[in-house]
C-alpha cells in the first residue's frame, strides 16, 4: 500500500486512542475531585493531567492558574492544543478523510460522524449536563471505531497500520499515566504498602478500565506494586504495556519490508523483556526511571516505524 | 427573468401528463407532501453522514465541506429518446478523439481550411509538447462528460464537450443509490437502466489503454489533494475500482517509469487516471511552482511508459472557441451528419460576430472562452443594464475571449423546493468512455438550478442534482 495511506491510518488510529485515553484521564480527576480532598491535592491532581501528556508548558502560556475549569477547557476545546480531545478527533478525521477510499464506509462514517458531533459540543454544554456524561460519549466512540475497524476491515496491510498506531499511542499513554500518578501518590520515599489511598489507587486503574480485572486477577488488597505491574506486565490486559507491545510486535512483523529488520528487532526486544519481567525488580530499580526508559523506547519505535514505512526516501 | 415556452419534461403543452412519466406522476400525486419532505430530509441526513460533499476553495475547516442539494424527484428519459443521445454521444466523442490526434500529427483539418489554424494552435490549452507523440490506442479524451441540454421543443443540444478533467459521475452513482435506498418500490414499478457498472466499465477503460507489453498494468487515480473540490469523487472512484488514489508526492520517475512509495517499496504505475490539470502535472515541464505534481511525469509519458487519462492537452478541444466546429470535425473526419446540435455560437474574435452580439447583448448569453463552473459569463435577459454596459466595454476591450450564445428556454422538470413541487431548469452530463470500445452508462449526472427562473445549474453555484432514469425499452 501507498506509505502515506499507511501513514494516514496509523495516525487516524492514533489520534482516536489519543482522544480515548484523555477523555480517561480526564474522568478520573473529575471523579476525584467529587471525593473530600485538599485545594492542594486537587491542584496536584490537574495538574498531573496537564504534566501526563507533557502540556504543563502550554498551559501556563495560556491560563493563569490550574483550576478544574480551565483544565478541562484546555484540554477538551482548546484548539491551541494540539492534544484536545477536539483537535485529536478533528486530527483522525481529517486523517481518515485523506485516505477515505481506504476504509470501509462504516469506518468512515463513524469516524466522520464522531467529528460531526463533536462540533457541537460546547464549554457550557459540559458544564450543564455533566462532563462525565461527555467523557464516557468519546469512550465508547473510540470503542465504536475500534469495533468497526476489527469489524469490516480486510486483514491487510491498512488493518495492521491502524493497529500499530492504536497499540503504540495506547502503551504510551498507559506508560504516562502510570508513571505520574504513581509519583503523586507515593511520595518520594515511602514504601509502599504505606499510606496509599485506596480511592486513588482504585481511581488510576479506573481510568484504564482495570478496576475489575484488578479483583480478578489479584482477589485481594489495592497495592501500588501490584498495579504497577498489572498495567506494565500482565499480557492478559488489554491496556498494559506488555499487551501493547505484544500487538505491535505481531502487527509489525505482518508488514516487515527489506530494512525493517532493526525495528523488528527492537519491538521483539521490548515485547520479551515485558513479558519475562518481574515487577519486584522494576520497583528495587525505581519505578520512574523504568517507565522514562519505557517511553523512550516506545517513541524510538514510532520514529522507526515512520522512517521504514510512513515516509520512506525514495 | 422569465424563460417562457421552455419544455416541461414531465407535461406537455395542454398539460398532460407525458407517456414515460404517467406512472410517476400518479404515484407522486398519491404522495403527501409531509412524506416527500421527510424522505428530502433523510437524504440530506444521509449525505452528510457519508460525507458525500464537496469542499468549496477556500473553505478549509474539516467536516464544513458542502453537501450538494439533492432533489427526491428523477428526472426520466424515454428508451428511444436515449438511443439518440448515446449514438450522438459518441460520435461526436469519436470525432473529437481524432481531432486531438490529428493536430498533434497531420493537423489534416487545418490543412484542409476547415478549421483556422491559429484558432488551434494559437489555444491556450494546446501543448506544443504533445506534437508528434503517440498515445495507446490513439484515444485522448477517455473520459468525456459532455454537457446536454434540451430547448425549445424539446430538441437536444450539446452545450459543453468537458475533455479534461469532468466531474460529476459520482453523484450520479450515490443519487441512484439513494433513491433506491428512498423509494425501493417504485424501481419495481419502473424498468429503470442500472449505471453502477460505470467503476467497472472504467477500470476496462484506463486497463485498455496501458503501454503496450504490460500484461497486467496497475491503474492509480491521481488526485490533487483532500482539500480538491472533487476529492469526494476521486476517492470514490478509487475505492469503486480498487486502486490506490495517489497524490504527485506519491510517485516519483525514475529511468522513464513511474513508481509509487509504498511501504514495502517503489511500485510501479502504468495507468494513471488525473484528476489534475496540465498545468499542474509536472514542475519540469509546466507550472515550476506547482508541488501537485511530478517531475519528470512529461518525459515518462512521452517515452511511453506511462498513460495519463485523459492525454495531455486534450482540453484544445474542449475549448469554447473550438465548439462551434465539432460538427465540422464530425463530418470531416467520420463522413457522417452530427446527430447531436450545437448551440449557435457566436465568437467574438469575428469581426461580424462581435458587432451582432454588442447589438443583442440584453438576449444573450456571453462567456468566457476559458470559464468554467459559471463565472465570468453574463446571462443578457437576467443582467441589469449597467452590468451589460460593464460587460461590453470588457467584450470591446477582450473579444477574443469571449463567445455568445442565444439564451435557450432549458427545458425544466418537476423539482421538490421549499414551496413545493415546481419547475426547475436542467442541464444533463452523461459520461462517455473511449478505449477499445466508445461506450456511454445509460444516465448521467442531472443539474437543476434549484432557484425560480434560474439558467446556472453549477453546483459551486447553489446548484443542485437529481437522479436521471433511463428506461429500459
Amino acid at each position: 500500500m501507498l506509505s502515506r495511506t499507511a501513514d494516514h491510518l496509523y495516525w487516524m488510529a492514533r489520534y482516536m486512542e489519543r482522544a480515548e485515553n484523555i477523555a480517561r484521564i480526564l474522568d478520573v480527576n473529575l471523579r476525584m475531585s467529587m471525593m473530600p480532598q485538599s485545594a492542594v491535592q486537587e491542584e496536584q491532581a490537574w495538574g498531573a493531567t496537564l504534566r501526563i501528556m507533557g502540556l504543563e508548558g502550554a498551559f501556563h502560556q495560556r491560563y493563569a492558574e490550574i483550576s478544574p475549569d480551565a483544565v478541562l477547557e484546555f484540554m477538551v476545546f482548546d484548539t491551541d492544543n494540539p492534544s484536545s480531545v477536539r483537535n485529536c478527533l478533528r486530527a483522525a478525521r481529517e486523517n481518515a478523510h485523506a485516505v477515505r477510499g481506504t476504509l470501509t464506509s462504516e469506518l468512515w462514517e463513524t469516524t466522520n460522524g464522531t467529528w460531526l458531533k463533536m462540533r457541537d459540543f460546547t464549554p457550557e454544554m459540559l458544564a450543564d449536563a455533566g462532563a462525565g456524561e461527555f467523557f464516557e460519549w468519546v469512550k465508547y466512540r473510540s470503542h465504536l471505531s475500534r469495533g468497526v475497524t476489527i469489524g469490516t476491515m480486510l486483514q491487510d496491510e491498512s488493518l495492521r497500520f491502524i493497529r500499530i498506531g492504536t497499540f503504540l499511542e495506547r502503551a504510551d499513554n498507559t506508560a504516562r499515566i502510570l508513571d505520574v500518578k504513581y509519583q503523586l501518590l507515593l511520595p518520594a520515599g515511602e514504601v509502599e504498602g504505606g499510606a496509599a489511598d485506596y480511592y486513588q489507587w482504585s481511581a488510576l486503574l479506573r481510568s484504564v478500565s482495570a478496576f475489575e480485572v484488578y479483583r480478578k486477577v489479584y482477589r485481594d488488597l489495592i497495592t501500588p506494586s501490584r498495579v504497577a505491574e498489572l498495567l506494565l506486565l500482565r499480557v492478559d490486559m488489554p491496556r498494559s504495556i506488555a499487551r501493547c507491545m505484544k500487538e505491535v510486535y505481531a502487527n509489525l512483523r505482518e508488514v516487515a519490508n527489506d530494512h525493517s529488520a532493526e525495528t523488528e528487532r527492537r519491538a521483539g526486544e521490548l515485547e520479551a523483556q515485558l513479558r519475562f519481567g518481574r515487577i519486584e525488580d522494576i520497583v528495587r530499580d525505581g519505578l520512574h526511571n523504568y517507565v522514562v526508559r519505557l517511553l523512550a523506547r516506545v517513541q524510538d519505535l514510532g520514529n522507526r516505524i515512520a522512517d521504514d514505512f510512513l515516509v520512506p526516501l525514495s | 427573468m422569465t424563460i417562457r415556452n421552455y419544455y416541461n419534461e414531465m407535461t406537455d403543452e395542454a398539460g398532460r401528463v407525458r407517456a414515460h412519466y404517467a406512472a410517476y406522476a400518479s404515484w407522486l400525486s398519491e404522495m403527501p407532501e409531509e412524506r416527500l419532505a421527510q424522505k428530502r430530509a433523510e437524504a440530506d441526513a444521509l449525505f452528510h453522514r457519508y460525507g458525500i460533499t464537496f469542499a468549496v476553495y477556500g473553505d478549509k475547516d474539516a467536516g464544513t465541506e458542502r453537501l450538494i442539494p439533492f432533489d427526491i424527484i428523477p428526472r426520466i428519459i424515454p428508451a428511444d429518446e436515449w438511443q439518440m443521445l448515446a449514438a450522438g454521444l459518441c460520435q461526436r466523442v469519436r470525432a473529437l478523439n481524432l481531432f486531438i490526434r490529428d493536430i498533434y500529427h497531420d493537423q489534416a483539418i487545418l490543412k484542409a481550411g476547415r478549421i483556422p489554424a491559429e484558432q488551434v494552435l494559437n489555444n491556450a490549452q494546446y501543448r506544443k509538447v504533445m506534437q508528434g507523440v503517440d498515445v495507446p490506442g490513439e484515444i485522448y479524451a477517455h473520459i468525456a462528460g459532455v454537457d446536454v441540454v434540451r430547448a425549445g421543443q424539446g430538441e437536444y443540444y450539446v452545450l459543453e464537450d468537458n475533455l479534461r478533467v469532468p466531474s460529476g459521475v459520482s453523484y450520479m452513482l450515490e443519487n441512484r443509490k439513494m433513491m433506491m435506498r428512498l423509494f425501493p418500490r417504485l424501481f419495481s414499478r419502473y424498468r429503470v437502466a442500472p449505471v453502477d457498472h460505470y467503476p467497472d466499465m472504467l477500470l476496462n477503460t484506463l486497463r485498455s489503454v496501458a503501454p503496450t507489453g504490460v500484461a497486467d498494468p496497475t491503474v492509480v487515480v491521481m488526485t490533487p489533494g483532500a482539500y480538491n473540490s472533487a476529492y469526494f469523487e476521486h476517492a470514490f472512484l478509487a475505492q469503486q475500482m480498487g486502486v490506490e488514489l495517489v497524490e504527485g508526492q506519491d510517485m516519483f520517475v525514475r529511468d522513464d517509469q513511474v513508481f509509487m512509495r509504498t511501504t514495502r517499496g517503489p511500485q510501479r504505475v502504468d495507468v494513471i487516471y488525473r484528476r489534475v490539470d496540465d498545468d499542474f502535472l509536472d514542475p519540469l515541464a509546466f507550472r515550476p511552482d506547482s508541488v501537485l505534481g511530478v517531475p519528470g511525469l512529461l518525459q515518462a509519458y512521452r517515452a511511453g511508459r506511462v498513460t495519463l487519462c485523459n492525454a495531455i492537452g486534450s482540453g484544445v478541444a474542449d475549448d469554447k472557441s473550438i465548439y462551434p466546429y465539432v460538427p465540422e470535425m464530425v463530418r470531416f473526419y467520420l463522413g457522417e451528419e452530427p446527430i447531436l446540435h450545437n448551440v449557435p455560437t457566436y465568437l467574438c474574435r469575428k469581426p461580424d460576430d462581435l458587432r451582432y452580439v454588442l447589438d443583442k447583448l440584453p438576449e444573450l448569453v456571453v462567456k468566457e472562452v476559458h470559464g468554467a463552473g459559471g463565472y465570468g459569463m453574463l446571462v443578457g435577459p437576467a443582467a441589469t443594464q449597467a452590468e451589460i454596459e460593464a460587460f461590453r466595454e470588457i467584450l470591446v476591450k477582450h473579444p477574443e475571449r469571449y463567445i455568445a450564445q442565444p439564451t435557450l428556454a432549458l427545458s425544466a422538470c418537476p423539482t421538490f423546493v421549499d414551496a413545493g413541487i415546481a419547475p426547475r431548469h436542467i442541464d444533463l452530463r452523461p459520461f462517455v468512455l473511449s478505449g477499445e470500445a466508445v461506450q456511454l452508462i445509460p444516465g448521467g449526472l442531472t443539474r437543476v438550478a434549484l432557484r425560480e427562473g434560474s439558467l446556472v445549474v453549477n453546483s459551486s453555484q447553489g446548484g443542485g442534482t437529481k437522479d436521471t432514469w433511463v428506461l429500459e425499452a
